[in-house]
Formats: C-alpha cells, sequence, structure tokens
C-alpha cells in the first residue's frame, strides 16, 4: 500500500481503524515530496516542521478518541488528513504570497475562514501551493516565483491558476487541496491533471481570508482525487460566516448524501442538458469531443436523460467577463502600494513614484493588463459602455442558466476545448488564453457550482475532464452525478507515471 | 451688475457608534495612532466588511429628522484612489443608491423669513485614516485609527443664497444630529466637516454660473468667512469679464483667503462601482419606525412647545433650543418654576456667561440646574432679591454651596421689615442733605441716586419696589 496515493476517505478508515498514523502519512507525503517537487513544482512554501508537529497533534487525538466516537462519527472529519492550500489563502503565521512578488514575504495575522474550518476538523497544512499570481491565469505560468509542471507530462503546464494545487494531488504529494475558481481556475487544473475539481454555488464558502482576485465571481473549492473526497472536503468547509456578507445563510446538507443517493437510486431520472451554443465552439480538440461523446454515453448507459438545451448569450460570456473580473481585479489589488505591507520600491522620491514603481516592479505583466483593463472599463465616460453593459450581460446568462435548469438537472460540457498545451505555448497570447475558458467561465458569471471528473486520456496521454454545472446551491446532483460517472468511467490509468521525474 | 450667490453644502457627519462601519474596532478619538486598527480597517489581504447594523440607524434617523425619503434598497458601492491614509485604495461609500434622497430643512434668515433648504442625499461611507508629518524627522506617517469610522454626507440642494445662510443652515443640521444623539458636533474633532459648493450668476438669471468648491472649513465662522471671500473674488472676476475657473479651494484661515487646490482637469476620476463584498443594504418599514420611535423632538417642535407652553419669546427658545443639552438643562432647571422667562433669563444670561467666561459647555456647568431651580426659587418667593440673587450665583460657582446654605451664611435674605428700611432711608436722606435739596428743587435725576445709596446700605438685600415706594413717599 502506497500511503501518497490514499484518497481521504481510504486515510481516514485507516486511521481510524490505526492501521496507519498521521504522522506516517505526512512523511510519506514529504518524501514524495522531496523526490519529485523539484521537478514539479506544485508547492511555494512547505510547512515541513508544522506539518509534523500537526500530525504528532493528530495521532495524539486519534489515540484518545474511543471506539464509540469512531461508531459515532463524532470524530472530527479530517483528523490527521494532509492537505494542501492554494497560496491564495491566508495561513496565520504561514507565509501567504498569491505566488507575487509583492506579497513575497507576507505573513498573515489570520487564518481564512475555509482554512480554520479544516483546522477544527483536524487537518494537516502541509504547505502552500503555487497558482497564476493572484489567480490570474490558466497555466500558472503566470506565477510571479516558478513554473509548475504537469504531472502527466512535464512538458505541459497543470492547467491554472490553482495549477499547484492539482498538481499535488495528481502527483499524489497531499491528499486533499483547496483551490479558488473564478472562472475555471478549480476545475480546469483538475481537469488537466486528471483530479476531481469541485467550484461550490457562490455564496456557499466564506470568501474571508481568500485574498480577492474578483469578489463577485471567486469562489474556495476542493480538489481531490475522486468525488467521495470533494464530497468530504465540502462537509467540512461549506457554511455561513458573518465575516463574508455574502456567504450564503442558508442549510448545508450533507454532501456524502449524494453518494448514497447514487447507490441507492442510481442516476435514474436524472435530466443532462447540452447546451448547443457549446458544441459549435471552435477550435474543440477531436480528443476532447471524442472523451465527452464517450462520458454521453456512459451517462446514457446509467439511464440518464439527455436533452439539447440553450444558453443563448453564451458568444458573450468571454467579453462581458473580461470586463467585470479585471475592474474588480484592479480595485481589490489598489490595496498593495507599498505604504504598509509587501513590497515596497525602495529608490522612488515622491509618493506617486513610489506607487508607480512599487506596482511596476511588484506585480507580473497578466496582473498589470488586468488592472489596466479593468482601470479602463471603469472610468468616467466607459463605465457604461463596458462595465454597465457587462453586468446586464451577467444576468442575462443568470437567465439562460435558470430558463435551462427548467429542463435538466444538470448542464455536461467538456471542461477545456483541449487538453493541457505545453509551457510557453501561448504564452505571448493572451487572447487565445482567455478563450481557453469558455466552457468554465459561465458557472461563475451565474454563480451557480460546477465540477470536474477525469473521463480519459487524449492520444497523447494527457488527462480530459468532464464538466457538470447544477443549479443554484444544488452540489448534491454534481456529487450525485459524479459520483455515479466516475463509478462508471473506464480510465486507464488513475495516476500519472512519474518514475522518470525523480 | 449685482450678483446672486448659489450655494450648496455638504457636510460630513461621524456618527457616533461604538465601533467601526465595516469592524468592530473602537471609534474613540485620542488613541495611540494605530491602536484602533484590525486586518480589516487597516486593508490587508482578503479580509472583508461586515456592516455595522447601528450606523443604518442613526443614518436612518438622520434620513428622518432631515424629512428624506429612505430607499427601502440601497447599495455601497467603492470609490477608488490612491493616498497613504486609504489602506484599501478605495473608499465604501453609497453612489448611485444612497440610503436617503429629497430631504428638507427650515431655516430663518436673516430678516427673520423662513426659508426650506433641499436636502438632495443621505449616503453612508467609512472615513479615511490621517497623515502626521513628522517634520522633525522629515517622514510622514499614517495613522488608521480614524480609517472606517461611519460617517453620512448629507447634501443640500443649491438652494443657500448666502454667507449667512449657510450658516443658519449648519448650525441647524449641527445641531438636529446632536439632538437625535447620532453625532457628537465636535468640530475640532472632526466629528462635523463642511465642504462648500458656490457659484455667482447675476441677479435674476436661472441658470447656474461656474462653481468653485471650499475645502478646510473648520469652524461656522470659517464657512461663512470663506463664502464672503469667495463672492467678493467671483464677482471681481465676473465684473471684469472673466470666467470663473472650476476648481477645488483651500480656505486658509490665516490669511482668511481661497487658495486654488486643483482643477476640473485634474480632478480624480473615482471609478464608481457597486461593492462586491458587501449585499444590497435592505431597510424595511419595521426598522424605520423603530427608528421613528427612538427619534426625540426635535429642536422645531421643542422651540414651538417651548413659546406656546413656556411663554417664552421666539428669539430665547431659539438659543434655548439651539442644543439638545441646553434645552434640557432649562426644562429641569424651569420645572417647578411659575415664571418661564425668569428660568429663561437666568439660563441666556449668567448660565451661558459663565460657561463662555470659563470656556466649557453646558454638559459641564457649574452651576448644576438643580441648583439653579433653588436660586430662582429664592427669588420666586421673595426670600432674596434679584440683587442678592447675583451674588449667591457667583458664591455658588467658586464654593460649590446650595443657595439657601449662602444666602444663611452671608445674611443675603430680603429685608421686609418696613420700619428697618424706613430707617435706612432717613439715614441715608441725612447724610446728603445737598442732593435732598436739589431734589426738592426739581432735579428728579437724583431719585436714583438715592436709591442707589440705599441698595448699597442694604447690600442688594431690599426688595426695590418696597424702596421706590418708601422714598417716594419720604421725599
Ligand atoms: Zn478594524
Amino acid at each position: 500500500m502506497d500511503l501518497h496515493e490514499l484518497t481521504i476517505h481510504q486515510a481516514e478508515a485507516l486511521l481510524k481503524k490505526r492501521e496507519i498514523s498521521s504522522k506516517e502519512l505526512v512523511k510519506a507525503l514529504l518524501e514524495r515530496i522531496d523526490t519529485f517537487d523539484d521537478t514539479i513544482g506544485a508547492y511555494l512554501t512547505i510547512d515541513e516542521k508544522g506539518a509534523l508537529k500537526q500530525a504528532e497533534d493528530a495521532d495524539k487525538r486519534l489515540a484518545d478518541l474511543t471506539p464509540d466516537a469512531y461508531a459515532a462519527d463524532d470524530a472530527p472529519p479530517l483528523l490527521g488528513i494532509p492537505i494542501a492550500l492554494k497560496d491564495l489563502l491566508c495561513t496565520k503565521g504561514l507565509k501567504t504570497t498569491c505566488a507575487s512578488k509583492i506579497l513575497e514575504n507576507f505573513v498573515p495575522q489570520y487564518d481564512s475562514f475555509a482554512v480554520s474550518k479544516l483546522k477544527k476538523a483536524g487537518a494537516v497544512i502541509l504547505g502552500k501551493t503555487n497558482m497564476d499570481e493572484f489567480a490570474m491565469g490558466s497555466s500558472t505560468e503566470n506565477s510571479g516565483f516558478k513554473l509548475t509542471r504537469n504531472p502527466w507530462n512535464p512538458d505541459h503546464i497543470p492547467g491554472g491558476s490553482s495549477g499547484g494545487s492539482a498538481a499535488s494531488i495528481a502527483a499524489c504529494m497531499a491528499t486533499g487541496s483547496l483551490g479558488s475558481d473564478t472562472g475555471g481556475s478549480i476545475r480546469q487544473p483538475a481537469s488537466h491533471c486528471g483530479v476531481v475539481g469541485l467550484k461550490p454555488t457562490y455564496g456557499r464558502v466564506s470568501r474571508f481570508g481568500l485574498v480577492s482576485y474578483a469578489s463577485s465571481l471567486d469562489q474556495i473549492g476542493p480538489i481531490t482525487r475522486d468525488v467521495k473526497d470533494a464530497a468530504l472536503m465540502m462537509n467540512v468547509i461549506s457554511g455561513h460566516d458573518e465575516m463574508d456578507s455574502t456567504s450564503a445563510d442558508i442549510d448545508v446538507p450533507d454532501f456524502t448524501s449524494g453518494l448514497s443517493m447514487f447507490e441507492k437510486n442510481g442516476l435514474k431520472g436524472m435530466k443532462a442538458g447540452i447546451p448547443k451554443e457549446f458544441l459549435s465552439v471552435k477550435g474543440l480538440d477531436p480528443d476532447v469531443e471524442k472523451a465527452f461523446m464517450n462520458s454521453k454515453k456512459i451517462l446514457e448507459n446509467l439511464g440518464v436523460e439527455i436533452i439539447e438545451v440553450s444558453l443563448p448569450h453564451t458568444e458573450y460570456t468571454i467579453a462581458a467577463y473580461y470586463v467585470i473580473a479585471p475592474s474588480e481585479a484592479s480595485s481589490n489589488l489598489a490595496r498593495f502600494d507599498g505604504v504598509k505591507y509587501g513590497f515596497r520600491d525602495k529608490t522612488c522620491d515622491n509618493l506617486i513614484d513610489m506607487y508607480k514603481k512599487t506596482k511596476s516592479k511588484g506585480f507580473g505583466n497578466e496582473v498589470q493588463r488586468r488592472i489596466i483593463i479593468g482601470t479602463y472599463a471603469l472610468s468616467a465616460g466607459y463605465y457604461d459602455a463596458y462595465y454597465g453593459r457587462a453586468s446586464k450581460v451577467r444576468s442575462l446568462i443568470m437567465d439562460d442558466f435558470k430558463n435551462a435548469f427548467k429542463q435538466c438537472d444538470i448542464i455536461i460540457s467538456p471542461v477545456a476545448p483541449t487538453p493541457a498545451f505545453k509551457i510557453g505555448e501561448h504564452i505571448d497570447d493572451p487572447l487565445t488564453m482567455y478563450l481557453s475558458d469558455i466552457f468554465t467561465l459561465s458557472a461563475n458569471m451565474a454563480g451557480i457550482p460546477g465540477i470536474s471528473i477525469p473521463c480519459g486520456l487524449s492520444s497523447k496521454g494527457l488527462p480530459i475532464g468532464l464538466q457538470m454545472m447544477a443549479d443554484r446551491f444544488d452540489e448534491l446532483s454534481l456529487i450525485r452525478a459524479g459520483y455515479g460517472f466516475e463509478q462508471n468511467v473506464n480510465l486507464s490509468m488513475r495516476f500519472p507515471d512519474l518514475k522518470n521525474l525523480g | 451688475m449685482r450678483f446672486e450667490p448659489v450655494i450648496g453644502l455638504e457636510v460630513h457627519a461621524q456618527l457616533k457608534t461604538k465601533t467601526k462601519i465595516f469592524c468592530s474596532c473602537s471609534t474613540k478619538f485620542g488613541a495611540p495612532p494605530n491602536k484602533n486598527t484590525c486586518p480589516v480597517c487597516t486593508g490587508m489581504p482578503g479580509v472583508l466588511p461586515v456592516l455595522n447594523k447601528q450606523a443604518v440607524s442613526f443614518a436612518i434617523r438622520c434620513a428622518l429628522a432631515t424629512n428624506c425619503a429612505i430607499a427601502h434598497e440601497s447599495r455601497f458601492d467603492r470609490k477608488n484612489y490612491f493616498y497613504p491614509d486609504l489602506p484599501k485604495g478605495y473608499q465604501i461609500s453609497q453612489y448611485a443608491m444612497p440610503i436617503a434622497e429629497h430631504g428638507h430643512l427650515d431655516i430663518e434668515s436673516e430678516n427673520g423669513n423662513r426659508t426650506t433648504i433641499g436636502i438632495t442625499r443621505i449616503h453612508m461611507e467609512e472615513d479615511a485614516g490621517k497623515l502626521i508629518h513628522d517634520a522633525a524627522r522629515s517622514k510622514t506617517m499614517v495613522d488608521l485609527n480614524r480609517t472606517g469610522v461611519p460617517l453620512v454626507e448629507i447634501v443640500s440642494e443649491p438652494d443657500i443664497r448666502s454667507p449667512k445662510e449657510a450658516g443658519a443652515y449648519l448650525r441647524k443640521l449641527h445641531s438636529i444630529v446632536q439632538y437625535i444623539d447620532v453625532c457628537d458636533g465636535n468640530m475640532e474633532e472632526g466629528s462635523f466637516r463642511c465642504d462648500a459648493n458656490i457659484s455667482l450668476r447675476p441677479v435674476g438669471e436661472k441658470k447656474f454660473g461656474t462653481r468653485t468648491e471650499l475645502k478646510n472649513l473648520n469652524s461656522f465662522r470659517h464657512v461663512e468667512k470663506a463664502l464672503q471671500y469667495e463672492i467678493e473674488r467671483q464677482a471681481y472676476i465676473l465684473e471684469d469679464g472673466k470666467k470663473i475657473v472650476q476648481e477645488t479651494r483651500l480656505w486658509d484661515p490665516a490669511k482668511s483667503r481661497t487658495i486654488s487646490m486643483r482643477s476640473k482637469e485634474e480632478a480624480h476620476d473615482y471609478r464608481y462601482f457597486p461593492e462586491p463584498d458587501l449585499v444590497p443594504l435592505i431597510v424595511d418599514d419595521q426598522w424605520i419606525a423603530k427608528e421613528k420611535e427612538n427619534l426625540p423632538e426635535l429642536p422645531e417642535k421643542r422651540k414651538a412647545r417651548f413659546i406656546a407652553d413656556y411663554k417664552i419669546p421666539s428669539y430665547d427658545a431659539e438659543v434655548l433650543t439651539s442644543t439638545r443639552e441646553l434645552a434640557d438643562y432649562f426644562e429641569t432647571a424651569s420645572k417647578n418654576i411659575k415664571n418661564k422667562k425668569q428660568v429663561s433669563h437666568w439660563v441666556m444670561g449668567p448660565v451661558l456667561g459663565l460657561l463662555k467666561a470659563k470656556s466649557t459647555d453646558i454638559k459641564n456647568s457649574p452651576v448644576s440646574p438643580e441648583m439653579l431651580a433653588e436660586l430662582i426659587t429664592l427669588i420666586e418667593n421673595r426670600t432674596i432679591t434679584a440683587g442678592a440673587a447675583k451674588t449667591v450665583f457667583e458664591e455658588m460657582i467658586s464654593s460649590d454651596k446650595n443657595p439657601v446654605t449662602i444666602v444663611k451664611e452671608k445674611g443675603l435674605e430680603q429685608v421686609k421689615d418696613n420700619t428697618e428700611l424706613e430707617n435706612i432711608i432717613n439715614q441715608v436722606i441725612e447724610a446728603n442733605p445737598n442732593e435732598l435739596e436739589a431734589y426738592k428743587k426739581g432735579k428728579t435725576k437724583l431719585f436714583s441716586f438715592f436709591m442707589g445709596q440705599i441698595m448699597k446700605k442694604t447690600r442688594g438685600k431690599a426688595d426695590p419696589a418696597a424702596v421706590t415706594e418708601l422714598l417716594k413717599t419720604k421725599l
């Protein structure tokens, strides 16, 4: 048994039976990181000492738990489970850089809500993972510090922006992880790395402590080895938080009930919509198309009725997204001004000069590009034409989904038009990069949940993901259908072969 | 050419909530720099604002007291600009959908006419911090204690036509926000601040002229002076056939003039957009009704009641109701006194004079309303004369003793015995034979000389009316 390959639920069972200890598990993963992360580059910060200490504490608590407590499921749900966190999530006392030079040495005084929930649930924090700077990108190439390579093929990108988290799961360098998704940043890297990524409904998970990229679109979610793990992590991180006014004050279901729903009733009676506008997307890779058609067949075989639906405003999604997200970003990133914390340029001779030099040197190109786009879009005289119109498009997209979900339970589509491209392939071509977000952006625009589940490998051996989306706060349908799909899809390989990388 | 000034005022009033508008830091003034701060108000990465409900309640009260319509749904926006005292790089404010609109205040203008000044809108926002310039080290420091203190901005219509009117409107608003207990009104500490917009137009003209915005107006007097200066400056330019430049001007109190700060071209583009970290603010009728209940009697109503119920002159009522504390003081003091005019006379004269001399306010008055009531009762039941009362009042301030004790100790009871009084009058007449002669020859003015001598001898203890009567018969 390879400890590093364990899923959360497998590890949890073994920990509870005391067949393994959390310390053993953490050590196995640290060893794995030691061997492969020089090549993969999933982590920005590895908290070896902290993780071992937390594992020891978890082992003590595990030893103290009575068999009755296990039986009653009173044990903290993630006790002793090693988790990797996207470096956009603030961690008390642990460097949080957002993969930006401007926050290179920033150590928060507080945990983000999701992190404190994980800690309360007994999780062990292994470290912080690489990402596109401030979550702006789809390849993790925009990290201010380093590249992350796709564990399935190191010449390829892992996807982004949560590329480090996805790679850490695919390369078995963490048992579970958290990412954030503003336009596909959980689902797309999960797809590219052959793991499961769930973006919850906007408002399901508190954003407190998540460094904001685009406040009205950002959402934290799990990246895991399977759907059950995603459900387990969702149980821990979901819920209302007084510190986030946009977090929803509604009941949180037991997400694992989605699994039992499948086990009891299968997927019979479920309807899955395929938006006709998605099929006419240009540049859809034949391997992706094939994998998607195959996935459709698997669902049909499970008794899912497939229907065609329409999302008429799909063609405006990218344009509207790339106005709203940069607009909010231009304001959210204003605080990194060199005055109170983070990087400050010391060669300046006045205030304006300090602002200019600090931001020009501290932010990478993509971040500066989006700040400029957003600043322009919000400017007097342009606001109505850009931000105003984009907001209108956004409500139309919301209506599109509302109407679609009157006809179906879930909407299915590819996650990305192509498998992971080569490192450097599109680095000077932001537009192509933006266009590759076509299938994932709309879930953020509409605030609905979406999941990416491995559904095949390309002819070159790169993973391909299937996206499922559901109505607001209906993550259960995603978990039920996702789990059912996962049980029935035939993948030739579960893990990439890293033999030659070590 | 004769010009008419067109003035609009923007008032920022700090709401006296215990905690800041979007975090739980204290709003107390005067703490050591950056003591009242937390990750939220210092704009650390990843933190989010949470709206303080009390601040909303106070804003609703402001809206009710200024006759505004309250929006059932309003929204917060971000006002983006860079400055070191603004840690997030934007101020959370209300722009497109303020909490209240379309209000008005009635004021009394110079000639005693009542004028209505429209209120365009009231919106909520957070205050910025402060820069402290350390000349010795040639460094500038940032103090973020004030960052996130809740404010309401109350914007008037350009309905004001003179600096005096502006002063009257401000004083009225100043008194209202204190009355309704939402702002301490302290102008020195910046709790109540004002910017003014002013333009001139030829009398009779309907169109507005080009306006300037005046800043750094730290007192009512400065507002009036700056507006007066600006009227003269603009008139001078217009009479010369030149054009007014639309700009922001800074009042320099030391030189009593306004100076250009920035022109329209240099004005900020604040790039307002809806604050995505907050949800729309919903205020239902129930909430409004609750705040209505919390609203005390407003100065205007209280003034009318003072005139009607206490039979005191309009001017007295105006002064007495100018602050809630003063009006409360007056009502406490006059509770058991029949002649309210007597109380108003004492409050407006000796008491306010005393406060001015000691440069303190009514809350810290050395003479409590109860003590004053005791003193006035002594006058009313003719235990002491009005003259003796002044002595007692002085003694009350310096000795802290109550009036009854002072009267006893100093033997200040009114001389009511007529024979004793007659003796004194006789003594005085005998001691001044020359004056008596002159009086008898028709120099009747000398009556007051005799009065004075008698009052002096009785040390003010004699009832002047009784003395007058007796003296008349004696002379
Ligand atoms: Zn604070």
